[in-house]
């Protein structure tokens, strides 16, 4: 009989163990769960920097020659901000941001055409005339 | 349409507008580069739209149709020589529409999904703020910028006693401003920012001379990308991010080019003052106006020419002010019909804005096999029979080397001076932007052909 009792109370205590264990496994995910999750800035920021690298070395490779249309694509797809301007031009209700937005969505609209019409214009200059 | 699959949609949208820059490592590939950067954009506009934050379309639509009209009237009316203000001014619209965009998300944050009724998130007031202060002065600096490169401005730098300190007050006032509104979050200081960022942008153009415009057309292609990355934290959305990054990052190497090209710095070139009437000063009494100059007659350069084994052409912005580049063409079929071997060699500030001359030559026709950049020709001056100028003055002034007092010393400049015979034509001897005298006027193997560049192309062809 006492050997059953032993028996018994070390399985508790193991099972005991066991929970406390089982409690702290899933204490340090839930912790590591939040350190996973990163802050969306710090985020963007690593995307940032990693566009500044692929900028750096495609822009300094493009022909000097083509710096004039360089920078007019480059002026037309920097309007890319028109993305912003759209969520905010297309509100529910007629109020300040919605103004806003059309306001950039318009200037945007005349960056993003005249800036890839005026390149299209550059590099048909550029082709081969044999 | 889910979150995810619109980030995918904007990564295939980031890869096309950096396909679109890779494009233009070559003529032959650029007009591809060019598509990619459409497609791009149309998917970035139409993935917005098919997102479902956007719930009404009427504003959209209206302001795509008025501002693609204009964008589309303005980009095929345009003439080339007149690029660098069109550029300028499209800058300002990035700058103007980023301030609308930060403005937008301020008043409702609840659209971007950036916070609701208790308030916009911290790090999204921080970046708004930064967004809207670099919009607003790339807006202001680029309509400086844009009515100096129109003449409406005088291109003298407009210097006062106290700008630097004005200008560090101001900045130090929007990072103050953008610590508040941080912390308090008020539409107040929003608009605060904003005026303040504004005049800073006008401030920090009107110093600066007409000379450094291609770097300041650069510097403010640089802004309107760090603009767009701004926004895009204050969004968190990527694709605006890379872009700005890219944008900002291509407009900083153009900037470093066009600095490296007049042996400035950009610290200096900011700074301002350069360019018109300082320069006499420090220029001190190298200026000396009455030494006799040999004058020569489109005739005798057409003779010249016609008998030589090469010629290289140097255009600078006089030929596109007196939009010579096509009576130039003439001239050059004709050399070569003679046998002659005929070269462009472009400095790389020649111009207003970077590559501004080779887009002039190309639509004149001048096909781009025959146009160099300075490190590739200098050397084959030496060989060249005859150095025709036409409209470039301070980039072929040997002073840039010899004179350690001139304020052009140590910009890499073209060594026409080594060409058996060199002819400027030039409208009267008057210096150039940096307002110093050129020595190669007065030398023996220089010959002056004064008039219109135009109208001297147009001669030398008919005396030939």
């Amino acid at each position: 009989m006492g050997f059953t009792t032993t028996i018994t109370e070390k399985v508790q205590v193991i099972q005991g163990d066991g929970y406390q264990m089982a409690d702290q496994f899933s204490n340090m995910t839930v912790e590591n769960g939040q350190e996973m999750c990163t802050d969306p800035t710090i985020l963007g920021f690593t995307v940032f920097i990693l566009a500044c690298f692929v900028g750096y070395y495609v822009v300094w490779r493009v022909t000097p020659a083509l710096h004039s249309p360089l920078m007019a694509v480059t002026n037309a797809i920097s309007s890319v901000i028109i993305v912003g301007a759209l969520v905010a031009a297309g509100g529910e209700f007629f109020d300040v941001s919605k103004i806003m937005g059309f306001i950039a969505v318009t200037l945007a609209s005349i960056n993003i055409f005249g800036g890839f019409i005026v390149t299209q214009r550059m590099l048909h200059m550029f082709k081969k005339k044999d | 349409m889910s979150a995810n699959l619109s980030a995918i949609l904007y990564l295939v949208a980031s890869v096309c507008f950096i396909m679109s820059l890779r494009g233009l490592s070559s003529p032959e590939s650029a007009r591809s580069g060019n598509t990619y950067g459409i497609v791009g954009m149309v998917i970035a506009i139409l993935t917005t739209l098919a997102s479902g934050t956007v719930l009404s379309f009427e504003a959209i639509i209206g302001g795509i149709l008025i501002g693609g009209a204009i964008g589309t009237l303005i980009a095929k009316k345009i003439e080339m020589t007149a690029l660098p203000q069109l550029v300028a001014a499209f800058h300002s619209l990035v700058g103007l529409a980023a301030v609308c965009v930060a403005g937008a998300a301020f008043y409702s944050p609840e659209a971007f999904g950036i916070g609701g009724m208790e308030g916009i998130t911290t790090s999204a007031l921080i970046e708004m703020g930064l967004g809207s202060a670099i919009g607003a002065i790339t807006f202001t600096g680029s309509v400086v910028a844009f009515m100096k490169l129109q003449g409406i401005l005088g291109s003298r730098p407009l210097v006062f006693k106290g700008q630097h300190f004005l200008n560090l007050a101001i900045l130090i006032g929007i990072i103050y401003g953008i610590v508040d509104m941080t912390l308090n979050g008020e539409a107040f200081m929003f608009w605060m920012i904003t005026i303040a960022a504004l005049v800073l942008g006008f401030l920090l153009i009107l110093p600066i001379g007409g000379a450094d415009m291609p770097v300041i057309v650069s510097m403010l292609n640089s802004y309107s990308g760090w603009a767009a990355c701004g926004i895009g934290f204050t969004l968190q959305n990527n694709l605006l991010i890379i872009t700005g990054a890219l944008v900002g990052a291509s407009g900083a190497i153009l900037s470093y080019i066009m600095c490296k090209g007049m042996n400035r710095s950009i610290i200096n070139v900011i700074l301002g003052g350069f360019g018109g009437g300082a320069a006499q000063a420090s220029g001190g009494p190298a200026v000396e106006d009455d030494r006799p100059v040999k004058q020569g007659s489109a005739e005798d350069a057409g003779f010249m020419m016609k008998n030589a084994k090469t010629v290289i052409i140097v255009p600078g912005y006089g030929m596109a002010v007196a939009q010579a580049q096509h009576a130039l063409k003439e001239m050059v079929d004709n050399l070569k019909r003679n046998g002659v071997k005929v070269k462009f060699a472009i400095h790389p500030v020649a111009g207003r804005m970077p590559g501004h001359m080779n887009v002039l030559l190309a639509e004149a026709s001048i096909p781009y096999d025959d146009v160099f950049e300075l490190e590739d020709i200098n050397s084959d001056f030496a060989s060249a029979d005859v150095a025709f100028v036409i409209g470039a003055n301070d980039v072929t002034n040997p002073a840039a080397k010899t004179d350690p007092t001139s304020p052009i010393y140590g910009m890499p400049i073209l060594d026409v001076e080594n060409a058996k015979t060199v002819f400027f034509v030039k409208r009267s001897m008057s210096p150039g932007y940096a307002g110093v005298q050129n020595e190669l006027f007065f030398r023996d193997n220089t010959m002056m052909l004064f008039g219109d560049a135009k109208k001297m192309c147009e001669q030398v062809v008919k005396a030939m």
